[in-house]
């Protein structure tokens, strides 16, 4: 029995080999990795960002340019990216964040109320934001179905990609374009809800969020999709067939950027945060596909003739009561038609987890 | 009796389910050629993604492994009340979706928990962080250490052993000179299997990571975030490294399996 | 995974010794210190998160539990996910014995490569399953066969997954089926059909089942390899770990627990179900 014992110990060798080495380089790839919080040595800072998905490139990108400033030098960075709502409720529950950017105001809001983020995150001249987009009408490449306005969205057979706004925050921005659109800016409920009405029946799948709507869109479903400009610009970048039109009413989507309470270099977080507000930093966003807030700092992007924004609309509070409300709302009753649940469950903020 | 209409159908099956797709993914990496290939998988964040696939999954194959022998001997060696319970308890973790998995751990170690908080306040964070991971990928694979090792175990019988401490061998002694190379085989099928399982975890891991790019995002995790990012080449790439990665552990194990007669 | 029979690695407790009485008595803090320290690893690891999830669900009464399973798109999911199962572990049943019988039975070049890749899907992490299956069976399917966002696709992806269990447990009790009974059969005269159904099927039987048992709750589990190729649509194509995942994102863990509560049971009575069988069975030998 000397070959096969030969044989297996050989082969028990090697695999006791490859678990030495494996704890050896996971031991240094653990060591290498532990320096959050700055805890690395030698008074290193390491700054956590955690943000939303879409801008991972456009972060990439200017953590290195902030990284080659006179402020940015020795500062390190953690990155978290993943969809708005998700990563939101993270930090609530203990993910470690010195920026946090999301795609809408209310994920800041939650840190807010959590007292993770200072309730002043908002009192700058620019009310907290740190880009903007549009809702834009996404289509076929070429739109061979020329679907150009709200309206179009609503013609029988005609088949509309969006996600589900009690599962997406970002879906949200998609549903009061459409809305603030077709009710005159919030005036005209009724013409409003029933434009909702009417552009759901024809919505055959509701994604769970706005890049999972865009990816079925892509792998062939649907004649068009509601999405935001800079998500439209980066599926065309990355070869996807999309075109997309900037309907003349629409919402100005504006993504928050905050600063956390519990952030351990404070000074450092807001230099980064200077920094993103510089024209060179803004027009890193703007080659990303996000319109900058900072006049004039790059990218050319079409105005809108009946650009509104949430506020126009009342205001989030407002507009979360009265068309996402899981319980009662406008959307709740849309979806509950459709068959939709909106996980009308009491909210769990109190019990925390 | 009906030989190849039965080799046919159980050939076609696997043909479909198994070898075309996973040869496509191999296939589709190339589909640009080698340099992206090459990009991707030398790119900061695609080493950093395996070298924390690697630490998790290292971390969590010692415990196991130490946890492994020493539950296989007690199941095997000893006998106390409650042992069929132990037996059916360490294979708990097979009957449990990944997703669970993570939600409960995050009822447990999450910041707001009882444990959970009072490690936060030492300085300890376990979900969002490595612990958190090492804690699922430990939960998912636990058993299949002790599953490899208890039946060659039982057939082994303890005679070897009962002799060792005739002659005046201590536990230890008995354990390292006689229990140890008994099982050498099964427990490097073991031990092997619970690194394939540790490797691959995904779901578990989805749950409780945070997703830290370079600290907390997995390989597998990185294929995800890829895939949502338009980079169909990178993801691809980085499955087809893992499905090699499962192909070779799969060889190893042909070649651990304690020997039947075949 | 194993090559053996057993399901539960059950001890057969010490075995016979040379005569000696003081060598059958174990140093009794010797189990008790290494059974406290398996009980605390398990505890501190599987039991008491496990518990907690089962805690956390009845948080708010019996009432709140049913609402959680009870809102459409969970019970949908749960419907799917035990319905697609279920039918799963049948076709499991019938294609697990037919490649273990090939595999015994059958010689043909390349066999030992086949023997080795059935274990594929229980090396290959779940993503990557997923990534597989959409290349070959998704939009842009070299052989045109799309089944993204169809409840097919489900089907598809967990009898990926749960390709090894049934062909893992019948492929030992093949091998070690005695042949002699078989020859008897037919030299008086059966046809093969009649001899596999009534002289190696009842041998089979209790693998079969075991194999399939396993099958099932493997799939009812089921996470990572579902989402690419099906969309996870609600109502769908939305298996109870997509949803339970997407209840654990919006911060509803008492629901999330609710459903996933729901999953462990079915789990753990189809596991009690399988035990009971298999000590039934070997009793009857």
């Amino acid at each position: 029995m000397d070959g096969p014992v030969k044989l297996r110990t050989r082969m028990l060798a090697v695999s006791t080999a490859f678990l030495v080495t494996g704890t050896v380089l996971g031991g240094c790839a653990g060591t290498a990795n532990s320096s959050n919080d700055g805890g690395g040595g030698g008074g290193e800072v390491t700054l956590a960002l955690v943000a939303y998905s879409t801008p991972q490139a456009a972060y990439e990108q200017l953590i290195a340019a902030f990284q080659k400033t006179d402020a940015g030098k020795k500062i390190k960075f953690t990155q978290s990216y993943g969809a708005s709502g998700d990563q939101s409720r993270a930090v609530a529950s203990g993910l470690k964040a010195d920026i946090v950017a999301f795609s809408l105001e209310p994920d800041i809001t939650r840190l807010v109320t959590a007292k993770l983020v200072d309730a002043s995150w908002n009192s700058d001249q620019y009310k907290g934001m740190i880009t903007d987009s549009v809702a834009v009408i996404g289509t076929r490449k070429g739109n061979p179905k020329n679907l150009k306005t709200w309206d179009d969205l609503a013609k029988p057979g005609v088949q509309v990609l969006t996600p589900n706004p009690f599962t997406s925050g970002g879906a949200k921005w998609n549903i009061l374009a459409g809305y603030g659109a077709k009710s005159q800016k919030g005036t005209d409920k009724a013409a409003g809800a029933a434009y909702l009405d009417a552009l759901f029946k024809n919505v055959p799948v509701q994604d769970n969020s706005g890049r999972a709507s865009l990816q079925t869109f892509t792998s062939g479903k649907g004649d068009a999709f509601i999405s935001y400009e800079n998500e439209a610009l980066f599926a065309q970048k990355n070869g996807q067939a999309v075109d997309y039109t900037v309907p003349d009413d629409t919402i100005l989507i504006e993504n928050p950027i905050a600063v956390t309470t519990n952030s351990a270099h404070p000074a450092e977080a807001k230099a980064f945060l200077d920094f993103l507000h510089t024209p060179a930093a803004q027009k890193i966003y703007a080659d990303n596909g996000y319109r900058p807030v900072v006049k004039d700092a790059g990218g050319s992007f079409p105005h809108p003739s009946g650009l509104f924004t949430v506020g126009d609309l009342g205001g989030w509070s407002k507009v979360n009561k009265e068309l996402f409300d899981p319980a009662q709302s406008v959307m709740a009753s849309i979806e509950q038609k459709l068959g939709i649940s909106t996980s009308a469950a009491p909210s769990p903020a109190a019990s925390k987890k | 009796m009906a030989k190849y209409p039965l080799r046919i159908l159980a050939l076609v099956y696997l043909l479909f389910l198994l070898v075309l797709p996973v040869g496509l993914v191999l296939w589709r990496t190339f589909e640009h050629g080698l340099r992206p290939v090459i990009d991707t998988l030398t790119s900061d964040n695609a080493t950093h993604a395996f070298a924390v696939t690697l630490s998790v999954a290292v971390w969590a194959v010692l415990a196991n492994t130490v946890f492994g022998i020493g539950a296989a001997i007690l199941l095997v060696r000893h006998n106390f009340p409650g042992k069929r319970l132990l037996g059916a308890l360490i294979d708990l973790p097979l009957a449990v979706s990944p997703v669970v998995v993570g939600l409960a751990l995050i009822l447990v170690y999450g910041k707001f928990a009882p444990l959970g908080g009072w490690l936060e306040d030492r300085g300890i964070q376990v979900i969002f962080s490595l612990p958190g991971m090492v804690l699922a990928t430990i939960f998912v694979s636990l058993p299949l250490v002790v599953r490899a090792i208890v039946p060659v175990l039982e057939e082994m019988g303890d005679e070897q052993e009962q002799a060792a401490h005739t002659l005046g061998a201590n536990r230890w002694q008995t354990f390292l000179r006689i229990t140890v190379p008994g099982i050498r085989a099964a427990l490097g099928y073991g031990v092997v299997l619970c690194l394939a399982r540790a490797l691959g975890e995904y779901g578990a891991v989805a749950v409780v990571s945070g997703r830290l790019v370079g600290q907390t995002q997995t390989a597998t995790l990185y294929v995800e975030e890829r895939y949502q990012n338009y980079q169909q080449t990178a993801a691809f790439s980085t499955a087809a490294v893992l499905a090699l990665i499962a192909i070779v552990i799969l060889l190893v194990t042909k070649l651990l399996r304690p020997k039947e007669n075949d | 995974m194993t090559a053996t029979t057993s399901v539960k690695p059950t001890g057969s407790g010490t075995a016979p010794g040379p005569a000696g009485p003081v060598l059958r008595k174990r140093r009794p803090y010797g189990t008790a210190l290494g059974l406290g320290t398996a009980v605390l690893y398990l505890s501190l690891i599987v039991l008491i998160p496990l518990a907690a999830v089962v805690w956390r669900s009845t948080d708010g009464g019996w009432d709140r539990f049913w609402a959680a399973v009870r809102t459409p798109d969970a019970w949908a999911a749960l419907e799917l996910t035990v319905g697609a199962s279920l039918i799963v572990a049948l076709i499991n049943v019938v294609m697990g014995t037919v490649i273990a019988w090939v595999l015994v039975r059958d010689k043909f070049p390349g066999k030992g490569l086949v023997d080795t890749l059935i274990d594929l899907p229980f090396a290959l992490p779940t993503i990557v399953a997923g990534l597989v299956l959409l290349a070959l069976y998704g939009t842009s399917s070299p052989l045109h066969i799309d089944l993204a966002y169809t409840r097919l696709s489900v089907g598809v992806a967990l009898l990926f997954v749960t390709l090894p269990f049934v062909v893992r447990t019948v492929q030992p009790v093949l091998k070690e089926l005695d042949r002699d009974m078989e020859q008897a059969a037919y030299s008086l005269g059966a046809s093969p059909f009649t001899t596999f159904r009534r002289i190696i099927l009842p041998n089979l039987a209790p693998a079969m089942i075991s194999g399939a048992g396993l099958a099932f709750t493997r799939a009812i589990a089921e996470y990572g390899s579902t989402n690419l190729l099906t969309g996870s649509i609600p109502f769908q194509t939305q298996v109870s770990a997509v949803n339970i995942f997407g209840r654990i994102e919006s911060d509803d863990t008492t629901s999330a627990a609710a459903i996933s509560t729901v999953l462990l049971v079915v789990a753990f009575v189809v596991l009690v179900l399988l035990d009971l069988f298999q000590r039934w069975s070997a009793r009857r030998g």
